[in-house]
């Protein structure tokens, strides 16, 4: 008699927990669904007015446009230079990202392999880099010294030291992985700094590199501050300036400023949902090995 | 010496001379040129008048150092806003959940977004008369919620708040996810055969195992918002009228309005706060290294 109730007890006592579960389970689906919706919902709607009229799109709503504008688009390009800007946008994110990274790979690998002090020392002096912001005003004036004030160079190479200390940081702490035995065997096998390096360790570093790269390009596709202080001539501007400047002169035409932001967000987030993997782990590869 | 034969010291080279030239010089040079009166009528004389600037900043009727205290200001409070729901999202995506990935994906997809552009957008959305929020607030019958977000002075900084969680939210809970993933599962099946609830598991597992990620957090996040620039400037401009400037867009303006000495001053003061904190964290890193 008391085992029966102990039992009946006890299924009721499942059911109940298995009840809360579902009941949870359906909690935090329902946040995450709301959570979506919160980070979908300006995207949304910056894709949808991006094809409406002035008119309709001056009340912002979230309804379907009556008519689909796809003109808005081409209307954007011509008008916000935008063929221009994309040109732009790409020759400072690949050639600046792809220098640093190609500089960063070799400092940071001779930096871990031979600690010495004053390479340790060198090692903390460029990572401070991290936290220090750039001072614009004083960066105009040492590019005018080289005569490269107002130029794509000087710009480019503004955007390539201001990477470095994240570079040399996420990179170091990878090479540490990487087995001190190949260089032995490569250099016993008579290969010279130059092939060690970029024989043997470059394609064992491919998957930082790789991370360190689509950071890096999206960190300069986003920046902003900085062409704004640097360049003053509009062929000179990214993408993300001159919709700025866009916005200033039609501030009242969201259609168009919304096809404008589409059309700059188009690339980051193309590189985003195929690069995921490496955006990834390299946020990551810090935070685990502390 | 066969180690700097196999690891030339010149691979070094190239990085450093950028770095310290373009990156480092300029804030040194910075330091000088704040005690001088540089602006964009001096054509080659410029003239050392000693701490002028940094007079100006403290007493001047500009209220600059207002700058100072709403930099300070946006860092803490950006940064609590963004950790503890990032925490809580973190776990609660770790757990068994249909469809995690997506929504990892999902959450993480503002943080890629230029911030101009996210400003722009917002400037939208948090349009009193005809901005989404106001709508679906009126929609919901919830009138009484309606703000002016973006120029009325209580309300203002929330408004800059919520953006800059929107955008960064998800990847503070990335870099938690990858801390929490980390963490081996036994020890929270350890813990529940002891009795232990959620609370009890965050305050004795998680936390403690998660002090890597929450180091990286706060120093990205500290970093991050004393140099904010972009949401502010693009958002508010400062406004309504200078109550909300920081100090990069003091510094812009002054600079734009030409006098280059006092922006390099306000650059400055941030320049040495940062690198105060970031001497700190960098010798904490270095004593960790030896350590290990």
């Amino acid at each position: 008699m008391s085992t029966n109730t102990s039992k009946i007890r006890q299924i009721k006592h499942r059911i109940v927990t298995h009840r809360s579960q579902i009941f949870r389970t359906l909690i935090k689906q329902l946040l995450c669904l709301f959570l979506t919706i919160l980070v979908l919902s300006p995207i949304y709607l910056v894709f949808i007015n991006s094809f409406k009229t002035k008119g309709e799109a001056a009340r912002m709503d979230i309804a379907l446009p009556t008519e689909w504008h796809f003109e808005n688009y081409t209307k954007v390009i011509e008008d916000g230079k935008l063929v221009q800007g994309f040109v732009n946008s790409m020759t400072y994110s690949i050639l600046s990202t792809a220098v640093a990274v190609m500089l960063c790979a070799m400092a940071a690998y001779v930096m871990c392999r031979n600690k010495s002090r004053l390479n340790t020392l060198l090692y903390y002096f460029t990572i401070c880099g991290l936290f220090v912001p750039v001072n614009f005003v004083t960066v105009m004036k040492v590019l005018q010294v080289f005569h490269l004030a107002e130029t794509r160079a000087g710009l480019i190479l503004v955007f390539t030291s201001s990477m470095i200390p994240f570079c040399v940081f996420t990179i170091k702490s990878f090479v540490s992985s990487v087995p001190i035995q190949l260089d032995e065997a490569a250099v016993i096998d008579g290969a010279g700094p130059m092939q060690l390096f970029f024989k043997i360790i470059v394609p064992l570093l491919k998957p930082i590199l790789a991370t360190a790269f689509i950071l890096e390009f999206m960190g300069v596709w986003n920046d902003f501050i900085t062409p704004l202080y640097l360049t003053s001539k509009s062929s000179m501007w990214p993408m993300n300036l001159a919709v700025y400047n866009f916005f200033g002169k039609n501030s009242s035409y969201w259609n168009l400023v919304f096809a404008d932001i589409m059309l700059t967000c188009l690339p980051v987030i193309i590189i985003y949902l195929l690069g995921q993997k490496y955006i990834i782990s390299g946020l990551t590869s810090g935070a685990v090995k502390e | 010496m066969k180690k700097n034969k196999i690891y030339p010291k010149w691979f070094i080279i190239a990085p450093l001379i950028l770095y310290a030239v373009f990156f480092l010089l300029p804030s040194l040079l910075g330091v000088w040129y704040s005690f001088t009166d540089w602006n964009v009528r001096s054509k080659g004389v410029i003239n050392f008048v000693g701490i002028n600037n940094y007079i100006e900043i403290f007493t001047s009727n500009k209220n600059y150092s207002a700058g100072i205290i709403n930099t300070l200001k946006f860092t803490l409070i950006s940064n609590v806003v963004k950790l503890i729901p990032a925490l809580f999202l973190a776990i609660l995506l770790k757990e068994k959940l249909k469809g995690k990935n997506f929504y990892r994906t999902i959450f993480y997809l503002p943080s890629i977004l230029p911030f101009l552009v996210i400003g722009l957008i917002f400037k939208s959305i948090l349009n009193f008369n005809d901005g989404l929020l106001n709508s679906a607030l009126e929609f919901l019958h919830l009138d009484f919620m309606k703000q002016k977000w973006l120029s009325d002075l209580a309300v203002v900084w929330k408004s800059i708040y919520g953006v800059d969680a929107w955008r960064g939210i998800g990847y503070v809970m990335t870099i938690f996810l990858a801390g929490l993933n980390a963490i081996p599962s036994s020890y929270y099946e350890a813990a529940s055969i002891d009795g232990a609830n959620f609370f009890h598991k965050l305050r004795f597992i998680t936390l403690p195992m998660l002090t890597g990620s929450i180091t990286i957090n706060l120093v990205f996040g500290l970093t991050y918002g004393l140099k904010v620039f972009d949401i502010v400037y693009v958002l508010t401009n400062g406004g309504p009228g200078h109550a909300t400037e920081v100090l990069t867009t003091y510094s812009y303006q002054v600079y734009a309005n030409g006098s280059y000495g006092l922006a390099t001053a306000l650059n400055t003061i941030l320049f040495l706060i940062t690198t105060v904190l970031g001497v700190l964290i960098v010798t904490y890193m270095s004593k960790q290294e030896v350590g290990e």
